[in-house]
């Protein structure tokens, strides 16, 4: 003891404990090696090419130049065209979008329905549809190409948006129905003394009151189409390929010398929308998960 | 009875959970404008009945009526009742008046109509400076007058309320009980009002249905159920501090039955058998309410004479404010007696108290049934 040695008063001292400070030396270690990488990727993709050629990955660029990340939009060369990453760009938007909202509007019903109005069998329906999320998608493929094909719509953007949706429906399915079963039941009874039906308890009660929810829904759909790249090989059809199947065209495209800069500049702005997403609605998605996790 | 007043009729309910009954054969008739309290245990089938009563599940068994008209299959919304919750169950995003005139406007009533409505509802429950709140912005009482007020809106024959005081603190709760008996004066509604508090059954009912496992063990009004009661379990639920219990036998003394507790024998000549006085020997349990015990012994008072006199000492005292709860014995068994807190006595003094057997209650052991 010191000679300061005062009455303990107020706000307690914070000192950084020995386990604390393992505990940020880990941290710190674990952030330096997620975001080397992502130094690497920026600080390569603003060098030009004589730059590269001197070797140091590591070097910030001495020359900032643009141009990569130009190039990669508008003229990177996929082997067939070159026209960039923007045709990738707009087909995954035509994909994405519509893929979210059907996904989340049906199954968010589901999970409704589930949770809200059990009738005969739902239990069971619930069951086979878990037991759905754990059979391994490529044992889906052939079927799904079969049914596709006879459908009259293998390699459409329908072909792709439907698989989207058939893939989503289990997971987004128990999300909205442990959400909705762990909402208060008595809402629900005095709606429907109230006289709402089916869709006005829906639209009206439960789902104004689930935002944090839907926003959950909304990222892991985003994050999850966005980021596929086998469905959309193989359903989309070569004219709606996706902004992923596009960079590894791009990346592995044979011809010429391979341009670390345009490749790195497109793989960043393939990965942008999800990490916009995340940056954007992070905290709901803290919120909502925590919510199903305390309450499912 | 007659037909024309029968506000809801209850015929023969049953209802099972899988293999699970919670309701079991059960009968119900509640008068016009009648006020009847459903009391019970928890988990004895209260909420499930109110549930039953208001179309939010499917009965198993038997049919309901509601002003003669048979609504054992139809919908909530189409049976004219309005119900309450425990936990207000107000639409969090809708602000009061939304949530008042959710109903209203699900039906497709005209906006003229529903705002004078709501205004009405607001004006009785007096909370017109609320209305553009959310539930969220409001107390406890609060919420719970605009449950109430959603109800009122939408002028319905009956209201159920299910334990609609319990999430409020002592005070409120007293408040909120005066509230409703002056509401169900004014508007003169069938009120089916489910709690465990025997308070509030006490002070609101017309009648009391007692329930347990499912059954109703009694139904009646509340002075008959609180002195008159049918068994042993619906005699231990109401009353505070409970009814004493004394195991003994029946005897014959001085002509006359009397119950022999452990040797102390308590003679029955003014208790009013339900039937025939048992014979000797039966087992039986004396219930008497702490309340119905004189102290003081030989008093002035004519009526003193019926009772009937016992000393022993005192064991403990509890006092309660406005009342000491004195703790005896009689034939060795654990007796209270409820005193003025202003007569003061001592542990360990001799105790003299008087038995009013016009107003105590006689058990069948072994069936715990009224004798
Ligand atoms: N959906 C259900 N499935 C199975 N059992 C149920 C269901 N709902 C209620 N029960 C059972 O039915 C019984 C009666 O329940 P109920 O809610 O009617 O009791 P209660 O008298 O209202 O009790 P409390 O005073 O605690 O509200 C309980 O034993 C309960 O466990
Ligand atoms: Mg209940």
């Amino acid at each position: 003891m010191s000679v300061t040695s005062v009455e303990p008063s107020g706000a307690r001292p914070r000192r950084l404990s020995p386990s604390r400070f393992m505990i940020y030396a880990g941290l710190f270690v674990a952030a330096v090696y997620y975001l080397l990488p992502l130094y690497v990727m920026v600080v390569t993709s603003l060098k030009g090419m004589p730059e590269i050629r001197l070797g140091n990955i590591f070097s910030p660029p001495m020359e900032i130049t643009f141009q990569p990340w130009v190039t990669a939009w508008d003229s990177a060369c996929t082997g067939l065209y070159c026209e960039g990453l923007k045709v990738g760009f707009w087909n995954s938007m035509k994909i994405l979008i519509p893929s979210v909202i059907v996904s989340i509007a049906i199954a968010s019903v589901n999970g409704y329905a589930l949770s809200n109005w059990k009738f005969k069998g739902s239990e069971v329906f619930f069951t086979i549809l878990i037991i759905g999320s754990f059979i391994p998608y490529q044992v889906m493929l052939y079927p799904l190409v079969i049914i596709m094909r006879e459908l009259g719509i293998f390699g459409t953007l329908t072909a792709i948006i439907v698989v989207h949706t058939i893939f989503g429906m289990p997971i987004l399915t128990l999300l909205f129905r442990n959400y909705f079963a762990a909402l208060p039941v008595e809402l629900f009874k005095a709606a429907r003394v109230d006289g709402a039906g089916f869709w006005q308890i829906f639209l009206q009660v439960l789902a104004p009151m689930s935002l944090p929810i839907f926003v959950v829904a909304v990222i892991l759909q985003v994050t999850g189409i966005w980021n596929d790249f086998l469905f959309g090989v193989i359903f989309a059809g070569t004219e709606n390929y996706p902004m992923t199947v596009q960079l590894n065209n791009i990346v592995n495209a044979t011809q010429g010398v391979k341009e670390y800069n345009v490749n790195m500049a497109a793989t960043i702005l393939t990965g942008a929308v999800p990490l916009i997403i995340y940056f954007l609605s992070g905290r709901y998605f803290v919120r909502g998960i925590a919510a199903g996790a305390v309450k499912g | 009875m007659n037909k024309h007043n029968v506000s809801v009729s209850v015929q023969d309910l049953s209802l099972s959970f899988g293999t699970l009954t919670i309701l079991k054969q059960l009968n119900l008739d509640i008068q016009e404008g009648e006020f009847l309290v459903l009391l019970g245990p928890s988990g004895c089938g209260k909420s499930t009945l109110l549930n039953c009563i208001a179309g939010l599940l499917d009965i198993t068994e038997g049919r309901i009526f509601i002003k003669g008209k048979n609504v054992t299959w139809a919908e909530p919304k189409d049976r004219g009742i309005g119900m309450v919750f425990q936990s207000y169950a107000l639409y969090p995003q809708m602000t009061v008046e939304r949530n008042l005139s959710f109903g209203l406007r699900v039906s497709g009533m005209d906006k003229a109509e529903i705002d004078k409505r709501v205004a009405r509802a607001a004006d009785i429950l007096q909370i017109q400076p609320l209305l553009h709140r959310k539930p969220g912005q409001l107390s406890g009482g609060q919420r719970q007058r605009v449950a109430i007020g959603r109800a009122l809106v939408r002028n319905v024959d009956v209201f159920l309320f299910d334990e609609p005081l319990s999430n409020l603190d002592a005070q409120l709760r007293a408040e909120l009980r005066v509230e409703i008996k002056k509401l169900h004066h004014s508007l003169g509604n069938t009120m089916i009002y489910v709690t465990h508090d025997q308070i509030e059954a006490m002070t609101l009912a017309d009648r009391i249905a007692v329930m347990k496992g499912g059954v109703i063990q009694q139904l009646d009004a509340p002075h008959e159920i609180y002195n008159r009661p049918v068994n042993r379990f619906v005699a231990g639920f109401l009353g505070s501090p409970a009814m004493t219990f004394l195991d003994g036998t029946i005897t014959a003394a001085n002509g006359g039955p009397a119950v022999n507790i452990n040797g102390t024998v308590v003679p029955l000549g003014r208790y009013g058998f339900a039937g025939a006085a048992p014979e000797a020997g039966r087992p039986v349990t004396l219930g008497v309410r702490p309340e119905h015990i004189a102290v003081g012994g030989a008093s002035p008072e004519p009526e003193a004479d019926r009772r009937h006199w016992v000393t022993d000492k005192v064991t403990l005292l509890e006092p309660t404010g406005a009342d000491t709860i004195v703790w005896s014995e009689l034939g060795g068994l654990p007796i209270t007696v409820r005193v003025d807190a202003e007569k003061h006595f001592h542990v360990g003094e001799p105790f003299a108290y008087g038995l009013d057997l016009t107003r105590a209650s006689l058990f069948d052991k072994a069936s715990g049934d009224r004798l």
